[in-house]
């Protein structure tokens, strides 16, 4: 019983100090809830503010979607057991060029799958063919593949979604179905003249969205001759049985006397043709973006700057009869970050409403010809959005918030 | 001038406001200027294009081949002045993201061709006596701290020496000079040099039956010398080629530049929309601000009106301020912009050298002057008409 009288005061303690949070966090309601009660008197400035952010963010995530847009087409073109043999030296298979002879040891080394028709090894022939863009009329490189029949095989993702593949020794292509989109001219059945040649596309294929849907594509031996390019190849594209077989494979390309070779796994070799223009389109987009972003903060600072000057009376009026410096600091704070998020969340929502599956052609400057891509505006990049435009609130709202929160109350209401 | 202090007073009231305004005009046009270097770059030599100049590439697409036996032809085509020829050579300087826009090329004809472009001729003497020498571009030249005189290697995916070696070296001989250009970001080699390349290349780059040896090239520049019968003379450049083992597609230098700009196309057109937007908004921010300033003051107008002041003094001065507001802020943003633009390469091989064109710079100072007129003339203009009884009774 003798220790009741101070557990009593301990309760007591922890019940006061609890109560002084509680009304702390009244106030902090109260001034808060007051606060946003009257954006609506100051509908101008922050209308200025919400805009501000909303284009910065809906900008941001805009340019970061081609990125990523551009980067996911390119990366999905490779697969982990996928591998591409370049002559030694060569990056790209524009620069690259194989013996017949060579792509024949190519397609024996070890580790290469095997299917009812042998090796899953594609000699291909990469050329380009100058097609009239849709957008601008003017013509546009796009590249023109000759591959064996083991391309399909090599390739599993294709896909044919219209006519038929083409026959092997006749003037047949295949178009992939973002060039038919793309390009003027290349739908089923229409006749094309390049290298002394009539073509016929006689069928439309998808990949999975891949770099390949960009692609036209015909029987790498009637392309050779009709490209003069004798019986050489640029590229093998083949399939391993596993993706671990990439290095005892490349080990023996590599040490192989006859060769002199770059052997690439699919997937890096995409991820890295992408790297470039990803680099570009990402260094732009950060710039512009913080770029922007100063100008969007300058703008909140403003509109909460004269917020608070505007509220200087009820401010004032609020230390005097008890609220906190807190509180008051708080609700300066919360309002800033709640006009920036609303313009955030607009931002992103119209980002997304304009450019999300957007597609656009733009130049692979690795292989010196088009490739057409979907902007891709992920939750990742929403979320990176939102992040973006509380923080431009946090910054917009801190000085003025501090500003407020030591208003000299007698001054201020010396001033009424 | 002696109501200076008065505009500064104003502006000074609320330094930070005034502060904040000048700095978002500084960065709206800071981004103009990088927007609109951006957009040249992607474009780049659209503008510059000559228009007495033509160009003859492989009918199926540019990397194919021509043979060098037409330069014949065409330099027989009345109406034609002088003819060179370039052929992709893939170079790059110590490291591969160095990428060089680099052709190999008929010196004498070049210099005929490109008659325009900025070389001393001592250094275009030097250039034409020596087969392993090249002329680099101003911006190359400035990138890689190279000086007339050095040897430099350049490495090549493309063409290999006759032992194997990926590995060229060059003399500079001379340096192609900056000019208005922005043209600067190429360096040229020797063609005859090029054809050392070894036998190895040839089955590489060399589509048989094109040429005989190394006979081929990648296009054919020819200078006209009328540029209103240009239509005629690839007309008949193609014609002559039309059913050939290679066909050919002529067009003006200014049509091929805006169709090579288009491949990079969309990217750049994207990115050109959405930042003006951005510009603008931007710009409606600050403008606001500009104009609620001078709202919050109508009592004070008013006062000045009752002290004298005329109604256009009144004007001026409220004009004033935002012309001041807009060119501390805009012009330096240019100027930033400019400064900035003039010192960075993206490193990416086709877009060298990214720069704002002095008709742009132009244009912007008058986006400057605009952003004043715009900004102030509507309060100008409510300046303009307030009456000193309504202006007094809304302090």
């Amino acid at each position: 019983m003798a220790g009741a009288p101070s557990q009593n005061r301990q309760r007591t303690r922890i019940w006061l100090s609890m109560g002084g949070l509680f009304s702390w966090l009244a106030q902090v309601g109260a001034v808060t809830w007051l606060n946003l009660k009257n954006v609506r008197q100051r509908l101008g400035a922050s209308l200025a503010t919400v805009v501000g952010v909303a284009g910065v963010v809906m900008v941001f995530v805009g340019v970061l979607s081609m990125a990523v847009g551009f980067q996911r087409t390119l990366e999905s073109t490779g697969r982990d057991d996928g591998v591409i043999v370049l002559r030694g030296g060569a990056t790209g298979e524009m620069s690259s060029g194989l013996t017949l002879e060579e792509t024949r040891i190519i397609g024996d080394a070890p580790g290469i799958l095997s299917n009812a028709e042998g090796r899953v090894a594609s000699a291909e022939v990469f050329a380009i063919v100058g097609v009239p863009k849709r957008s601008t009329g003017t013509d546009v490189n796009v590249p023109m593949r000759g591959v064996d029949q083991q391309a399909f095989a090599v390739r599993e993702s294709i896909e044919l979604v219209e006519g038929r593949r083409f026959e092997p020794g006749r003037n047949e292509v295949i178009v992939g179905t973002t060039a038919v989109r793309e390009f003027e001219g290349l739908e089923l059945g229409s006749k094309l003249n390049w290298g002394e040649v009539e073509w016929t596309v006689v069928g439309i294929f998808a990949a999975g969205g891949s770099a390949d849907e960009s692609e036209i594509w015909a029987d790498a031996k009637v392309l050779q001759p009709a490209f003069r390019r004798g019986t050489s190849f640029s590229s093998v594209h083949l399939r391993l049985e596993s993706p671990q077989s990439f290095t005892a494979l490349k080990d023996a390309l590599t040490t192989d006397p006859r060769l002199t070779v770059n052997v690439f796994q699919a997937s890096e070799f995409y991820a890295e043709q992408s790297q470039t223009m990803t680099a570009l389109i990402r260094g732009v987009g950060y710039l512009v973006g913080a770029l922007m972003a100063v100008g969007a903060v300058f703008g909140a600072l403003n509109t909460m700057y004269s917020a608070v000057s505007s509220r200087t009376r009820e401010i004032a009026t609020l230390r005097a009869i008890g609220f906190g410096a807190g509180p008051v600091m708080i609700s300066v704070l919360v309002e800033s970050l709640a006009l920036a998020l609303t313009g955030g969340v607009i931002g992103a929502a119209v980002a997304y409403m304009l450019f999300n599956g957007f597609t656009a052609a733009t130049m692979n400057f690795q292989n010196f010809s088009q490739v057409a891509f979907a902007f891709a505006v992920t939750p990742q990049l929403l979320t990176q959005g939102a992040i973006f435009a509380l923080v431009m609130g946090l910054v917009g709202g801190f000085f003025p918030a501090f500003r407020a929160a030591r208003l000299p109350v007698a001054t201020a209401l010396r001033r009424l | 001038m002696k109501y200076l202090h008065l505009i500064r007073c104003n502006l000074t009231r609320k330094k930070l406001r005034t502060s904040f305004t000048v700095l978002s005009i500084f960065v709206s046009f800071l981004l103009f200027g990088l927007l609109v270097a951006l957009r040249t770059g992607f474009g780049q030599g659209v503008e510059v294009a000559g228009l007495n100049r033509l160009l003859t590439v492989h009918k199926v697409s540019m990397i194919q081949f021509l043979p060098i036996k037409y330069l014949g032809f065409i330099e027989a085509v009345e109406g034609v002045e002088a003819v060179t020829h370039w052929t992709w050579f893939g170079g790059y300087y110590q490291d591969r993201r160095n990428q060089l826009i680099m052709f190999a090329t008929d010196a004498q004809g070049f210099v005929e061709v490109f008659d325009e472009y900025e070389i001393p001729i001592e250094q275009q003497q030097s250039w034409l006596a020596n087969r392993t020498s090249i002329v680099v571009g101003h911006s190359v030249a400035k990138r890689f701290g190279w000086e007339i005189g050095d040897r430099v290697p350049i490495n090549t995916q493309m063409w290999f020496q006759a032992d194997g070696s990926p590995t060229w070296e060059f003399d500079i001989a001379g340096i192609i000079g900056a000019g208005e250009s922005g043209n600067d970001g190429q360096v040229y080699m020797h063609y005859d040099y090029l054809k050392q390349a070894g036998p190895f290349t040839e089955i590489v780059q060399q589509p048989e039956g094109v040429g005989d040896e190394l006979g081929a090239v990648s296009m054919i520049y020819l200078k006209i010398d009328d540029p209103d019968r240009a239509a005629e003379i690839v007309e008949e450049i193609d014609s002559h080629f039309a059913n050939s083992p290679a066909e050919t597609k002529t067009s003006t230098e200014k049509a091929w530049a805006q169709g090579f700009a288009n491949q990079v196309g969309d990217l750049a057109t994207i990115v050109t929309a959405i930042v003006s937007v951005v510009f603008f908004t931007l710009l409606l921010v600050a403008g606001n601000t500009m104009a609620q300033s001078v709202r919050e003051r109508t009592a004070e107008l008013g006062v000045l009106k009752t002290l004298g002041f005329s109604d256009r003094k009144i004007m001026a001065l409220v004009l004033a301020e935002a012309f001041i507001l807009a060119v501390v802020g805009g012009l330096p943003g240019l100027a930033v912009a400019d400064f900035v633009t003039s010192r960075i390469t993206l490193g990416v091989a086709f877009i060298p050298q990214i720069y704002i064109p002095t008709r742009e710079l132009w244009i912007g100072v008058a986006l400057v002057a605009l952003l004043g007129l715009v900004t102030g003339v509507l309060p100008a203009w409510q300046a303009l008409r307030l009456r000193i009884v309504n202006a007094l009774a809304s302090g």
